[in-house]
């Protein structure tokens, strides 16, 4: 240990006070905010609690009760998993395909880019009633149009097999995010090197395999990773979609057993809610919190290390 | 925009072959554009039809309105209620919005430029933070509001926290301000600026494109934000949000799917009006997001 120069050592603890003034809102958001909840979760989970009488030790009741009596915890966790899987797959697709679209047009592409964009701006809970009306089965717009041309008319929201890809219609319809970021992903790409690859003879197609993927792998996996985190969280559109689409009275009053049709839009934040707030089984909900942090957190993990260039802790 | 301005004159033309393939794909894309662009318009147009069709037509398989109900959007904004809704509304994301990006600008400033031990993992739980669904969490934030401090069935639960940094602010906030050369602070403190003046007079004026941004984003989170509000303010009508209130207005008007889309509307209405006044700022806000660091 050297001694320091007691003006060096002054200056040091004006520097780390004038660090600790500047973070403080967030130092004190993090531990009324996070660390203690995360830490009040954990203890809850191992206690009885129905948020009136005084909590008492349950050991691995509530564990148990979650993973094998409660009846919405593998269909919630399945529905959220199917969401993961065909709902950020087809929107990184089609947002990519949207992307290369407006980077193509010559004619008005002002317009078309805020055709594209504005539907990400529409308050989820309005989009989705206005989808739940648009896809009516009995006399929707959609289904209409469908009927018109002589297509097949799905039930929609009203169908377990089709509520799923009805609310993934709805997450395509908001893709403007995307659009943007790959757009913004695909003007970067150096002009140089699709001039070369054209000089080798490739086609349109090698030129997007070989010369735009590489450049935009980055944010395609910044995609991926965000939407997987965001669709963990999934929870106004089917809530709300369940909700219309059953003719359930909103608001307070009326239980609400959620995921209509068959628990085919329940996701594994809507399971919070129904076993905290409508059965008051606190512990068991808690139960749900820590699965659904685990998930997010073992995603985050992967995007820090893989997305070290995107989303870096460093600079 | 026409490309053929663009063209060098002293060029020669290009060979027909080569010509009709640029015809052949500018057809192609914008065919592409317009079947896209219907799939995105569409439901806003089938939305718009439908607010203004009257009771029974709603009910109908017709696209097209008989008559023209303009009083369907006065019926609902007359909707007890309604107008509480709005003014909750506003006071949630405007003090949220001011709060939020307030107590975040220091927080992001000493993140970008100050240098200090623990300042990576800092990052990282900010980015952790930023990833937490907020039902991780809910269980005991409920307890403590209604409990502790007996705040359900207010804003308060609401607007509070968001005096204490929000995550995607910092983090939006502190990639851009790493993009300012630190030439400029250090200019300042050699002036005898201290660290809060430098912060607000040099580098916050060059930050506002940003600031603009992660504004813009955070009023439409609250704005659009039903879980918070179906927590808080559910047992009590007089703290409804706009997106909270519209999907129990749909649950008192069962079969009116006029007056249940004319409110669509009326919700949706304002978002987009912002939008036109503040495109830019939301395509750099977006593009910040995907952006490398």
């Amino acid at each position: 240990m050297t001694t320091m120069h007691p003006g060096l050592r002054a200056r040091r603890r004006r520097s780390l006070l004038r660090t600790a003034g500047f973070l403080s809102p967030w130092l004190i958001g993090f531990s009324v905010f996070f660390a203690y909840p995360l830490l009040a979760t954990v203890y809850f989970s191992f206690m009885k609690y129905d948020g009136f009488t005084a909590p008492t030790w349950n050991g691995l009741e509530n564990w148990s009760y979650v993973f094998r009596d409660y009846p919405f915890f593998w269909p919630a966790l399945g529905n959220t998993l199917w969401l993961v899987a065909v709902m950020v797959t087809l929107r990184v697709a089609f947002g990519l395909g949207i992307g290369l679209l407006i980077t193509k047009i010559k004619t008005g592409p002002g317009l078309f880019r805020t055709f594209f964009y504005l539907p990400y701006l529409a308050p989820p809970v309005a989009a989705t009633m206005s989808f739940v009306f648009l896809l009516n089965p009995g006399t929707g717009p959609a289904n209409t149009v469908l009927d018109f041309f002589g297509l097949p008319q799905p039930g929609w929201f009203k169908d377990a097999d089709w509520s799923k890809p009805a609310l993934t219609l709805l997450a395509l319809w908001g893709i403007g995010d995307l659009m943007v970021i790959f757009m913004a992903a695909l003007l970067d790409v150096p002009k140089d090197q699709y001039e070369a690859a054209e000089l080798d003879g490739a086609g349109a197609f090698a030129r997007f395999r070989w010369v735009t993927l590489p450049n935009i792998a980055p944010i395609v996996l910044f995609a991926v990773i965000t939407g997987v985190i965001e669709t963990m969280q999934y929870y106004t559109q089917p809530l709300v979609a369940g909700k219309v689409a059953s003719g359930v009275i909103g608001g307070s009053g009326q239980q609400f057993e959620p995921g209509y049709p068959d628990e085919s839009t329940l996701t594994v934040p809507q399971i919070v809610y129904n076993l905290g707030f409508q059965r008051f089984d606190t512990g068991s909900a808690c139960v749900v919190s820590l699965v659904l942090f685990a998930l997010a957190m073992a995603f985050t993990a992967l995007l820090m290390r893989r997305g070290s260039g995107f989303l870096s802790a460093e600079d | 925009m026409a490309p053929a301005r663009t063209r060098a004159p002293a060029r020669t033309r290009p060979p027909a072959r080569m010509r009709r393939g640029a015809a052949l794909e500018w057809i192609g894309v914008h065919a592409l554009a317009v079947a896209a662009a219907l799939f995105f318009v569409l439901p806003f147009v089938f939305v718009l039809l439908t607010a203004v069709m009257n009771d029974n037509q709603a009910l109908t398989r017709d696209l097209w309105p008989d008559t023209w109900e303009w009083g369907n959007f006065r019926t609902v904004w007359e909707t007890p209620g309604f107008l509480t809704w709005w003014r909750n509304t506003l006071l949630y994301a405007g003090l949220g919005t001011v709060l939020a990006v307030g107590s975040s600008i220091p927080v992001a400033y000493a993140l970008a430029k100050f240098r200090f031990r623990g300042r990576n993992i800092m990052m990282m739980a900010v980015i952790a933070m930023m990833m937490l669904p907020p039902q991780v969490v809910i269980v005991p934030m409920y307890l403590f509001w209604a409990k502790q401090l007996d705040l359900s069935g207010t804003l308060w639960p609401l607007i509070v926290p968001m005096a204490f940094g929000n995550p995607f602010t910092i983090f939006l906030l502190r990639q851009f301000l790493l993009t300012i050369p630190k030439e400029y602070t250090e200019a300042a403190r050699i002036d005898g600026c201290g660290e809060f003046r430098a912060m607000l007079r040099i580098v916050l004026p060059m930050a506002k494109p940003a600031l603009a941004a992660v504004a813009l984003f955070h009023f439409f989170y609250c704005w659009n934000d039903y879980f918070g509000p179906q927590i808080y303010a559910s047992e009590n009508p007089g703290a409804w949000t706009l997106s909270y209130g519209l999907e129990s207005f749909k649950g008192a008007h069962q079969t009116d799917w006029n007056l249940t889309m004319a409110a669509t509307v009326l919700i949706m209405a304002p978002v987009i009006v912002v939008f036109f006044f503040a495109q830019r700022a939301f395509i750099e806000g977006v593009t910040l997001t995907g952006v490398k660091g």
